[in-house]
This record gives structure tokens, C-alpha cells and sequence, in this order.
């Protein structure tokens, strides 16, 4: 195991005005760890995730990314910036985010989607971002409708779209923020299947989700949100057979 | 009756002789109407793009230049911002011994450039409203996916932004477009002869009134026809994303 963990997260508070809504987070991965949040909607999870590559600022807390801490710095109200803006583009680069609605940009094509970041961020050149492209595009069995625009597609395939274009980043860590919610339930499968392929690969990834045998089966650690806190964590194979929180035996009992 | 009424009045009016007699002044016209709106347009998105972004900012002094911008040439008709320029800046350039007055003032006695100055302000902030219209429509996911793969706000705003807002705004702006060129007729009152001046010129030598005007009314058709042509090729090209997919 690495010294250095893949992603370090550190006290993470975050408050909503007056609300509260994590209030003192850790979490550690490391390479290849595949950890799913859990938690029933209000429970922090999602903000949790966005506040790990910054689309919410969190209000205390360190993030940690192999190492590198995101340097932020105070406001008068409260409220914390990064002191960086070129250090956090270049954070976020190499964490990838996999939105519940997609997110795909609209007027452009698959393909066009996947380069964008490589090419526009990172700075690859375009024929070697396409040509990794395609290799992604395999990858999420979305080869032929590369010159779709996403309009043009189903849910599944948009979101497989989505993961083709966080993989084209070679993100140290990929952040799902619940991937099949909005999904039919026959299309959770094809986004599912891609992820768990991923998590063989050794991709480190989070994952907030509803998708109890994904969290199961395929995860190493399940971490289980309850306002604003850790309410357990653990192996999946422990934690889902011997709930210790009654929270959380409820939780399990209420999902399945 | 009838039709020997309408022979009879072309006999009387020689509308063809007219229009032999008359093309000239009248494509001379029109291509003066051509320059003027194009290049007025083309200038304006230099404003109406930064305007329309401006207008869109959170910081009010940001906001304020170009919100009072938008709202004065939104908020007056262009006929007066016409005057404005062409007559007023005269009152404080004109016998001004000031350097920079000496510097404009050879420019605001042309009245093709006071008519330029206008369409392209006016314009500037009809089409500053369209983008930031635009810019407010787009899916804040896709912004927010924007940040999360680490672009620059720059590149946000040039890369996704404006693109997607640029696809959204065609169908208004080709509105824009007519009015712009519908809207320079009023070059014509300070003195340029476009094409309602070739066709005031033509009515003062004939005293056709009907005859001189339909013709440049039907110019101005023939010009609009074709800028919604174009509109239509564009949409094609750029719409693609929205349109139903053709199996």
C-alpha cells in the first residue's frame, strides 16, 4: 500500500447558512479503494463528493490529493475560497466527476465531449486525444455513436458517455455522484456493468449512490452518512451483516 | 375594365422606364444599405458580447456600465440616438479648440459614420440583451461539469458558454438582423442616400410616390429573403444537436 494516500479528506464541515450539513468528515483512499457513500437524501453525501473537488466550498477541512492540499483562504462572512484558482483547475483535472444528470455539453458530440478536457486542460494534442478517445469509447461500448450529440441518446448512454469523458482525464480518483439515479431502472445495468469493469481495472473511485449490491459487491469500504456525520464504515461484508448503528440496520431494511 | 385600367396605368405612369432609367441610383442604394447594416452589425456583437456578459455579472459595478447602456439605447428610439450623434455632438465639437474635439470632429461631420455609430450602439444592445438571454438559459449542469474538469473560467466561458449560447441566440438574432436592416431606413434622414434615400430621390424627380417606394420596398424583401435563407442554412449547420435525429 501506498504511503501517501490517493485522495485525504480531513475534518470536512459545510454549512448551507444556518444549516449545518456535514459537520466533520474523514475519509482516506487509496489506490484502487472503491468507496460507496451512503445515506438517505439530506444525509450530506452529495455535497460531501462536490465538496472534495470544490463545486461547494467546504467551510473547514482539508482535502488532500496524493499528498497536495487544496490551499484555501478565509472570507470575511465565513465562507472560504481556494487561494489558488490555477491550483484547484489543475486539482480537478485529475479528479473526474460523473454527474447524476450527465452533464454532457450539449452542442457537442461524444467525441467532442471526451477531448475537450484532455485537449483543453490538460493539453494533449488533439490527434493523440482522439486517438484515446476511441480507446475510451470502446471501453464503454460507445464506439459507433461517437458522432452523436448527446440529445441523441439514451440515459444509459449519455451517462456511459459521461464515464468515457472522465476516463479520458486518467483521473487519480473518479467521483460518481449517484450515476444511475436518473436512469430507467433497465438502464442502470449497461452504467453499472461499465463501473464495476473500473473498479477491476483498479480505478480509485467514490461513489454515492442508492445501488445497495453495487455498494456490496463491488466496493472495498462502505461509508454510511447520517446528518452530517459518519454514522459506520467498513468492509461491506462486515457492515451490511453486522450493522452496528441502529441508524444504519434501519437504512438497510428500508432499502432492500 | 380591369385589366385594361392596369395597362392603362402602367401607360401612364412608364413604370419600366422608371426602372430603367433609375437602377443605377437604386443599387447604389441598396449597396449603401448592404455596408452600413452589415458593418453595424458586425461591430455591435463586439459590444453586445461583452455587454451581454457584463449585464449577466454578479458584481454591480460590473453590471451598472452596461445595464445603463442596454436600457438608454433600449429605452430611447433610434431616430433620437441618430439626432443625438449627427446634430449634438456638432453643438459640443464643432468651433472646440479641445484636442480630442479636433480629433472627432472630422468624424462626426460624416454622416455615415454618425448613422454607423448609432446602428451599431443601438444593435449592440437589442443583441447584448440576446446574449446574456442566452448566456441565463444555459443547463447550469453543464457549466458545473465545465469547473469540475478543471477548465478556466476563460475557457468555460469561451469553450462551452458562449458556444451553446451562440446555437440558442440564432433564431433572435436573425430577428435582430431585419430589424437592424429594416431600422437603417432612417439613414436616409441624415442625408445618405441608401435605399429609402435612392427611393426619396426618385420620387422627388418623378412624383411617383407608389411606384418609387415599392421598389425599394421590395428590395428590402428581397434582402430580408435572403437573410432568412441564410438563417435557415445556419440553423441547419449549428441546430443539429436539437433537432430529432434522422434515422
Amino acid at each position: 500500500m501506498n504511503a501517501i494516500p490517493t485522495l485525504e479528506v480531513k475534518a470536512l464541515h459545510k454549512k448551507f447558512g444556518q444549516n449545518e450539513v456535514l459537520k466533520g468528515i474523514d475519509l482516506v483512499a487509496n489506490q484502487g479503494d472503491v468507496i460507496s457513500i451512503l445515506g438517505s437524501s439530506g444525509s450530506g453525501k452529495s455535497t460531501f463528493l462536490r465538496c472534495i473537488n470544490l463545486l461547494e466550498m467546504p467551510n473547514a477541512g482539508d482535502v488532500y490529493v496524493k499528498g497536495e492540499l487544496i490551499q484555501m483562504k478565509p472570507l470575511k462572512n465565513g465562507e472560504r475560497v481556494p487561494a489558488n484558482q490555477k491550483q484547484v483547475e489543475a486539482i480537478r483535472a485529475r479528479l473526474a466527476m460523473v454527474f447524476q444528470g450527465f452533464n454532457l455539453w450539449s452542442h457537442m458530440t461524444v467525441l467532442q465531449n471526451i477531448i475537450e478536457a484532455p485537449v483543453h486542460v490538460l493539453g494533449i494534442p488533439k490527434k493523440q486525444a482522439i486517438e484515446q478517445a476511441h480507446e475510451y469509447l470502446n471501453k464503454v461500448g460507445l464506439y459507433d455513436r461517437r458522432d452523436y450529440y448527446p440529445g441523441h441518446l439514451s440515459g444509459g448512454q449519455q451517462q456511459r458517455a459521461a464515464i468515457a469523458r472522465a476516463l479520458a482525464v486518467d483521473p487519480e480518483v473518479m467521483l460518481f455522484d449517484e450515476p444511475t439515479s436518473a436512469l430507467d431502472p433497465e438502464l442502470v445495468g449497461e452504467v453499472l456493468t461499465v463501473m464495476r469493469k473500473l473498479a477491476e481495472e483498479g480505478r480509485t473511485m467514490l461513489v454515492v449512490t442508492h445501488e445497495m449490491a453495487f455498494a456490496r459487491d463491488v466496493s472495498n469500504k462502505v461509508m454510511f452518512l447520517h446528518q452530517g456525520l459518519v454514522e459506520e464504515e467498513g468492509a461491506p461484508e462486515l457492515i451490511f451483516t453486522q450493522p452496528k448503528s441502529a441508524r444504519f440496520k434501519q437504512f438497510i431494511s428500508s432499502v432492500y | 375594365m380591369g385589366f385594361d385600367a392596369i395597362i392603362n396605368w402602367f401607360g401612364q405612369i412608364e413604370y419600366f422606364q422608371l426602372l430603367a432609367d433609375e437602377w443605377p441610383l437604386y443599387l447604389s442604394g441598396l449597396w449603401t444599405t448592404l455596408w452600413l447594416v452589415a458593418f453595424s452589425l458586425f461591430l455591435g456583437l463586439f459590444i453586445a458580447v461583452p455587454a451581454g456578459i457584463m449585464n449577466n455579472s454578479q458584481n454591480w459595478f460590473v453590471r451598472f456600465p452596461a445595464w445603463a447602456f442596454i436600457y438608454f439605447f433600449r429605452g430611447t428610439p433610434l431616430l433620437i440616438q441618430l439626432f443625438l450623434i449627427y446634430y449634438g455632438a456638432g453643438q459640443f465639437l464643432a468651433n472646440n479648440e479641445h484636442p480630442l474635439a479636433l480629433l472627432l470632429w472630422p468624424w462626426f461631420q460624416e454622416a455615415w459614420f454618425c448613422a454607423l455609430l448609432a446602428f451599431t450602439l443601438n444593435t449592440g444592445a437589442y443583441t447584448a440583451e440576446i446574449v446574456r438571454g442566452s448566456i441565463n438559459t444555459m443547463p447550469s449542469g453543464e457549466i458545473e461539469a465545465a469547473k469540475a474538469y478543471g477548465l478556466s473560467r476563460y475557457k468555460i466561458m469561451s469553450r462551452i458558454v458562449l458556444p451553446s449560447a451562440f446555437r440558442r441566440a440564432l433564431p433572435a438574432y436573425s430577428n435582430e438582423v431585419i430589424f437592424m436592416l429594416h431600422g437603417s431606413a432612417l439613414a436616409g434622414v441624415v442625408t445618405i442616400v441608401d435605399l429609402t434615400g435612392a427611393a426619396r430621390i426618385v420620387n422627388s424627380r418623378y412624383y411617383a410616390p407608389f411606384e418609387a417606394f415599392i421598389t425599394a420596398g421590395l428590395l428590402y424583401m428581397l434582402t430580408t429573403f435572403v437573410i432568412v435563407f441564410l438563417f435557415k442554412k445556419w440553423e441547419a449547420r449549428w441546430h443539429k444537436h436539437l433537432k430529432p435525429l434522422e434515422v
